[in-house]
This record gives structure tokens, C-alpha cells and sequence, in this order.
């Protein structure tokens, strides 16, 4: 027993319960999610997107170095030649089919890297969970809806003039 | 209105004593039920706060449907927020509908029956404690032997946690179980000291006469001393009594930092690790309602009972040259809304629990008995002792000689605990300094002094 009661006692208790009290004014560190959501940073790589020019045309050009980049082997693209009447990308082909499985995909960005225009691209959006597994297959069509912020984005495959751009926009 | 109370009230006397009896146990019981779960979801939302979370906010939101004809037009479709507060009630259908899972060994009857004793005392507990100044109503009964009934049923709840450890045949509840045992066998001594000085000082055991003793003025003072009560917590006995008992009241609900039967990093989960379903359910209730009643017996022996604060608004409304009226409405508010301000104070001393549990780390085994034992036993003992040398004095030589013996002892206890603290100077902590060279700590540098001798040499 120490006989220092207001040194070794009743000092750390009442210090104790103020630093306690004290803690319900701080700002709560939770985040009470489906209505408001963390900000993710800025480099997350979550859902897959496929980005156009400004003109319209898709980026992809079909090439699949993404499919062959990537180590999960979840990608896969079926190209076809463009022709003038049906024109999709500004190169000489297109992909007919562009499906990534989300299930098997470990989101590491090597698509992203590898693809040479730019088209494929990997954003914050983290609300993946589904349903069915034939939905976890994302197909062509959803992988070309717009994406919040995606006409803020200049993306060039240059990192140089991606980087440069970003500074652009950073300088306006 | 307070007339047609009063004839209730007089009808309500002339029933059989029977079922007036089985009215106030129904009446101290059902609230206490369904009390705890909402003292369930104020605990986890006053941790969640204390801990930076904000803890269980979304049971019990519900909007109205907009095409229902029945609800006035601006109900309809109206949102309402009940901030969580029908978690608990969430968690006890999940415990309801849970497997009730029993072990393959447990000794049946005394598994089965444990989880019942755990819960009983805790609500017997209750039996004696006034809720206000209606004697028909509030203590179910009000017998002579308040304080004494209340420490033999608090006694009985380490059977609850005893039983329940051994009879799940599993060596971690059995420790657990011992541990709450022994335990409760520590602090219940100490208890019992510090309410019996409490006891010698009102000269009864009844709770009601405690509550009476309370209303009378501050420290026997007369003329305007008598505006101020007497409330145990204000007296010099009763403010190391109430935080003994306090301490105590802590150690025999087994909350923290007096865990120690349910300590999750050693015993998995105490003495109720074999227990699921509704059986684990009535094991908390259990220890939530205990909580209630062991705060509802400070505030009833230490608070003034039903009491709002310490003020005789009585006296200031005969004697006050202003505001009589409003002392006199005070008066009677503090009659008739009794209930309200007693469940405050538990409400309050709840709140003390909770912030015990938020910011004290739990005690080793050795630290509880040490404190326990040597600590508060000596201390309520020698509180007693005050407590009826000041009576015996007093009642020998005046009261007057009774407040000069509290001084002589004031000044012999200082004097002994500053003796005694310069003896034991040596068992402080040693006091280190570090220097720091370009903002890190230097390394402690060893010096041998025949080293230094012979690099002389």
C-alpha cells in the first residue's frame, strides 16, 4: 500500500478519468458507411474502367498485352479489325470482347501498366460485392460506363505526360 | 388529481397484504427488466464515446409508410431515429434463437440451476431499498434488517458464479469461478465494515430509517445550518465509507478493473465459458441488474435515497424571508417525483461504472487481495472505530466533545501518515533522468570505478 495516496492514488485515477471524459468531445473516428464513405486515396486500385478519347472512340486497340500481363489470368480480349463503317477505336482494331473476372482478379494494376493507350484503367470505386458469380464477370459494356471524375482525368499510357498533365491541371 | 392518488392509495391499503406484497415485488422487479437493456445499449454507446466510436446507432430506425390512411397527414412517411436503443433487444433475439448448446459433461442440475442464481440475488437485492416516501408502494418490504438482508443476498450471488464455473467442467471456468469467490469473500468484509459504521451512526439497519437520518441538517448543525442535509457522502466517516463501499460495490458486480473471473485474455470468458444461448443471456442480465441495485444502494445509504440535493427545502420555505413558494414547490417536487431522482442517482452511479470500465486496466490477482486485505479492511475498520468512539463521546460528554474528537483524529492520522511516509521514502520509485544527445536518448554508460582507477594509474 503506498502511503503517497494523493501522489499514488488518487492522482493517476482522477488523471486517469479526465483523459477518459475528454475523449467523448474528440471527433469519433468512425465512419458510418453506406451513407458516407472514407476517401480512398488517391492511387487506389479497385473496379476496372475502359476510358475513351474525347472524341468518343475507345482507347482500347484490342492489343491484350493487359491479358498478358496479367499473373491471375482474368482478362480476356477478343479483337476484330475495324472497318470505316464500324468504327470503335482509332487503330486498326477494336476489342469485340473485353471480360475481366473479378473474382479471380487480385487488383494489382499490371493491366493498367502494360496497356499502351491508356485504356484500361483501375478507380476507387470498392463496392464489388454481387449477387451471382456470372456477375462478378464484368463485360465489355460495364466496363466502359463513365466513372465519377473520369473527364477530370487527362490519362495518357506516357506517365511523363500523364504527370504533366496532372501539374497542368493542378497549375489552373 | 393528488387527492384521487391519495384514495388510490387508501383502497390500495386495504387489500390483502398478500397481494399488496406481490405488487411492489412487481414493482420493483418489471421496471429493473426492462431497464436493462437500455442500461445494456448506454453502456456500449458511453465506451464507444470514450473510445473515439460511436458504437450501436442503427437498430430502432423506422419510418412510418407513407400511404397509411390511419396516421395523422404529417406522421406519414415521417422518419424516426431511436439512436440504437433497440440493440439490445436485437442481440436478445439473436441469444433467443442461438443453439442452446450443452456440454457433454457439465453436472446437468447444477448447470441448469446456476445461471438462476446468478440472477436471483440480484434482484432480491432489491427488496429493501426506497424508491421515495410512499411506504405502501416502494420497499417491498420494509423490514429492520435493511442493510443486513442486503449483504447476506449480495453474498449469495457467488454462488451463481461459483456453481457455474464448476459445473461447466472446464478447468478455465473453475478458475474463474474460484477467483469471483474469492474475491467476493475479500471485499464483502470490507463492505460490511463500511456499512456498519454507516449502521452505528443512523442506529438502525432499517434503509428507510437511513433515508430519514439523511433529511436531518448537515453534521447536527442548528440555526441556518439546517438548510444543507445530512447525506453520509458529506460527513468525514461517511465520505471514506462511501468510497470504500463504493470500491467494494465495483469488485462484487465483478466489473472493471475487478474482472478478474471473466478476464478474456486468460480464462477465455470466466466462469460462464460453457454457457450459451439464454442461459449466457440471464447471466448478463444478471450482472446489469446487480449493477443497478448496487448503485441504487449507494444512492439510497451514502446519496440521501430519493432525495434531489442536499437542501431541506422544507425549512427554507418556513424560513426564507424570498421565494417561499418556490421552495415549497421544490418541496414537494422532491415528494412527489421521488422515483425519478432516485433512478438519476443510479443512473449515475451506472455512469461510474462505465467510466471505471473505460479507463482502468484491470488488477492483477495479487494487487486485488493486497487491496482488498490491507488496504481496505484496516481502513473501514478504523472508520468503524472512529465512528463509535464519536458516538460513545458524544453521547458521554456532548456533541461538541463528539466534533473535537473528529479534529484530534484528523490531526493524529495526518501526523501518522506523514511519519510513517517519511520512514517509507525509500520505497519510492527511483526517479531517472535521461539526457538526450541530438534528439535521442544517450546510451547509459557503465562506469567501473577500478577501471578508472587503473586507466589513471
Amino acid at each position: 500500500m503506498s502511503l503517497g495516496i494523493y501522489k499514488g492514488i488518487v492522482k493517476p485515477i482522477t488523471s486517469g478519468l479526465g483523459i477518459t471524459y475528454r475523449r467523448l468531445k474528440h471527433k469519433k473516428v468512425t465512419v458510418s458507411y453506406p451513407e458516407e464513405m472514407r476517401e480512398q486515396f488517391p492511387r487506389t486500385r479497385w473496379r476496372h474502367f475502359l476510358t475513351r478519347y474525347e472524341s468518343g472512340l475507345e482507347r482500347c486497340i484490342g492489343c491484350s498485352l493487359c491479358a498478358g500481363a496479367c499473373p491471375a489470368r482474368c482478362i480476356n480480349v477478343v479483337a476484330a479489325e475495324n472497318t470505316d463503317e464500324a468504327r470503335y477505336s482509332p487503330g486498326e482494331r477494336y476489342a469485340v470482347r473485353y471480360e475481366i473476372n473479378m473474382i479471380r482478379c487480385i487488383f494489382c494494376g499490371y493491366c493498367q501498366d502494360a496497356c499502351p493507350t491508356g485504356a484500361i484503367v483501375l478507380r476507387k470505386n470498392f463496392e464489388l460485392a454481387d449477387y451471382h458469380r456470372e456477375d462478378f464477370i464484368y463485360t465489355k459494356d460495364r466496363l466502359l460506363e463513365e466513372y465519377p471524375g473520369q473527364s477530370d482525368e487527362p490519362y495518357t499510357s506516357n506517365r511523363k505526360e500523364w504527370a504533366e498533365a496532372r501539374a497542368d491541371e493542378k497549375r489552373r | 388529481m393528488i387527492q384521487w392518488l391519495q384514495q388510490l392509495m387508501e383502497g390500495f391499503a386495504k387489500w390483502p397484504p398478500i397481494v399488496q406484497a406481490v405488487i411492489r415485488a412487481l414493482l420493483l422487479v418489471l421496471p429493473i427488466l426492462t431497464l436493462v437493456p437500455g442500461i445494456i445499449w448506454y453502456e456500449r454507446r458511453l465506451l464507444s464515446w470514450m473510445q473515439d466510436r460511436i458504437g450501436p446507432n442503427r437498430v430502432g430506425n423506422f419510418r412510418l409508410p407513407a400511404h397509411w390512411k390511419i396516421l395523422p397527414p404529417g406522421l406519414r412517411g415521417r422518419k424516426f431515429k431511436l439512436f440504437g436503443l433497440l440493440q439490445p433487444i436485437a442481440d436478445g433475439v439473436k441469444l433467443f434463437f442461438k443453439e442452446d448448446v450443452t456440454p457433454a459433461s457439465v453436472d446437468r442440475v447444477i448447470y441448469f440451476l446456476a445461471p438462476a442464481l446468478a440472477l436471483f440475488p440480484a434482484f432480491a437485492l432489491g427488496a429493501t431499498i426506497p424508491f421515495g416516501p410512499y411506504t405502501l408502494l416502494t420497499p417491498v418490504a420494509d423490514v429492520n434488517i435493511g442493510v443486513l438482508y442486503m449483504l447476506a443476498i449480495s453474498s449469495l450471488g457467488v454462488y451463481g458464479v461459483v456453481l457455474g464455473g464448476y459445473a461447466g467442467n472446464n478447468k478455465y471456468s473453475l478458475m474463474g469461478g474460484l477467483r469471483s469467490s474469492a474475491q467476493l469473500i475479500s471485499y464483502e468484509l470490507s463492505m460490511g465494515m463500511s456499512l456498519a459504521a454507516i449502521v452505528l451512526a443512523t442506529g438502525s439497519l432499517r434503509m428507510t430509517d437511513m433515508v430519514a437520518m439523511q433529511e436531518q441538517p448537515l453534521w447536527g448543525m442548528g440555526g441556518y445550518g439546517q438548510i444543507f442535509q445530512n447525506w453520509f457522502i458529506l460527513t468525514p466517516y461517511g465520505f471514506i465509507s462511501g468510497i470504500i463501499f463504493l470500491v467494494c460495490m465495483v469488485a462484487e458486480t465483478n466489473r472493471a478493473p475487478f474482472d478478474l473471473p471473466e478476464a478474456e485474455n486468460e480464462l477465455i470468458a470466466g466462469y460462464h465459458t460453457e454457457y450459451s444461448s439464454m442461459k449466457f443471456a440471464v447471466y448478463f442480465m444478471g450482472e446489469y441488474a446487480a449493477m443497478f441495485i448496487f448503485s441504487a444502494v449507494f444512492a439510497t445509504v451514502f446519496l440521501g435515497g430519493w432525495n434531489i440535493v442536499p437542501i431541506n427545502w422544507g425549512f427554507l420555505a418556513d424560513n426564507s424571508p424570498v421565494l417561499n413558494g418556490l421552495f415549497g414547490f421544490m418541496k414537494s417536487m422532491t415528494i412527489y417525483l421521488s422515483p425519478i431522482w432516485m433512478v438519476g442517482k443510479i443512473i449515475a452511479g451506472l455512469t461510474f461504472y462505465i467510466w471505471l470500465r473505460a479507463t482502468l486496466p484491470r488488477l492483477r490477482y495479487d494487487q486485488l487481495m493486497s487491496i482488498g486485505w490491507r488496504s481496505m479492511l484496516p481502513l473501514a475498520t478504523l472508520n468503524f472505530m472512529a465512528v463509535a468512539t464519536w458516538i460513545f463521546i458524544s453521547a458521554r460528554y456532548g456533541s461538541a466533545a463528539g466534533i473535537g474528537m473528529w479534529v484530534v483524529a484528523g490531526v493524529v492520522v495526518f501526523t501518522l501518515w506523514r511519519l510513517l511516509k517519511s520512514i517509507d521514502k525509500g520505497a519510492d520509485l527511483e526517479v531517472r533522468t535521461v539526457k538526450m544527445v541530438g534528439g535521442k536518448p544517450a546510451p547509459v554508460v557503465e562506469v567501473d570505478p577500478e577501471r578508472v582507477a587503473e586507466a589513471v594509474n
